[in-house]
């Protein structure tokens, strides 16, 4: 990605090379359903997947990471408060009524 | 205003919108940036929905009895072509290159017709299987989350052909990139909203509760 380092918007290769890598990031992630992985492991195993594709768009195809680093700010604000929030939601619902 | 200028890195389309506002950013891009994080509290609200009634359904038909995993699948990779495609014409209305612009514009609409068709008929065959919305928690939790999603995928179907219609007509501004590029992040956003559905609802298994 040479063209990171000036700020620049990747080219055109460099969307198709990031395409290439997202669809096989999903194979890999419809692979790991069919592989008989522990319930632990294959949870575990695709949030990281979708992990990583979620974060390869917003950087890469949403241009986070060229951008002005106060788009990401409002963005994560954003994100952060959602995942915050929904997570106490989860624990809360969880513990208390079981 | 000029350092900010100077420490962005900006396309020049957008560089010169940044002159108008105080923030040295355009306004249109930072409001569609907060709508997007404030999206990510929608779909989190539905998402969690979800998860708190995974397995809680007490009649069926439960996830296993009704997901067809090769299917969705598909679907999810032409969602994921269609974020390439989507990029594609961002990249190209940068260069002025209009007319592939128009090509990639229509292409990544063809693509969110072929994903929504697909979830019509998706909805279709849970419909035959005995699942509607007020079946079960399961129907209610999943047509509710899958449904908000289909319907962002068809505002930005309208968007992508209007802006192509628009741009036929020559009624957008010179600045081709900076539209095309607000309905692009729209775009992107209802990508990565799939990406964490596909996985959470599709993937992760249900347990021993909800299954069959």
């Amino acid at each position: 990605m040479a063209d990171v380092e000036h700020g620049h918007h990747p080219s055109v290769k460099e969307y198709i090379r990031i395409g290439i890598i997202l669809a096989v990031l999903t194979g890999l992630e419809v692979a790991a359903k069919y592989a008989n992985l522990g319930s632990a492991t294959l949870i575990v195993t695709l949030l990281a997947l979708a992990a990583l594709k979620f974060i390869l768009v917003v950087m890469y195809f949403m241009h986070l990471k060229f951008d002005d680093r106060r788009y990401a700010r409002f963005f994560l604000m954003g994100l952060s408060l959602a995942l915050t929030l929904f997570l106490i939601v989860l624990i809360l619902f969880k513990v208390f009524l079981r | 205003m000029a350092e900010v200028i100077a420490g962005s890195h900006e396309t020049p389309v957008a560089k010169a919108q940044e002159h108008a506002t105080t923030t040295g950013l355009p306004s249109t891009k930072l409001a569609m940036w907060i709508f997007l994080a404030s999206e990510c509290l929608l779909f989190g609200a539905l998402i969690t929905t979800y998860l708190l009634y995974r397995g809680a359904s007490k009649v069926g038909p439960y996830p296993n009895d009704v997901f067809d995993i090769p299917y969705t699948s598909v679907s999810s990779f032409v969602l994921l072509a269609s974020s390439l495609t989507m990029v594609l014409a961002v990249s190209a209305a940068q260069k002025a290159d209009l007319v592939r612009m128009r090509v990639w514009l229509l292409v990544t609409a063809l693509l969110g017709m072929t994903f929504v068709g697909g979830q019509v008929y998706e909805f279709t065959a849970f419909s035959k299987e005995g699942l509607a919305l007020g079946t079960n928690l399961f129907g209610t939790t999943f047509y509710v989350l899958t449904g908000f999603h289909g319907v962002h995928v068809t505002v930005g179907i309208i968007m992508l052909l209007t802006l192509t219609s628009f741009s036929q007509a020559g009624r957008l501004p010179d600045d081709h990139g900076f539209s095309v590029e607000m309905i692009g992040l729209y775009w992107h956003f209802v990508d990565i909203v799939w990406i964490v559905i596909f996985a959470v609802v599709y993937l992760i298994p249900t347990g021993p509760t909800g299954g069959k």
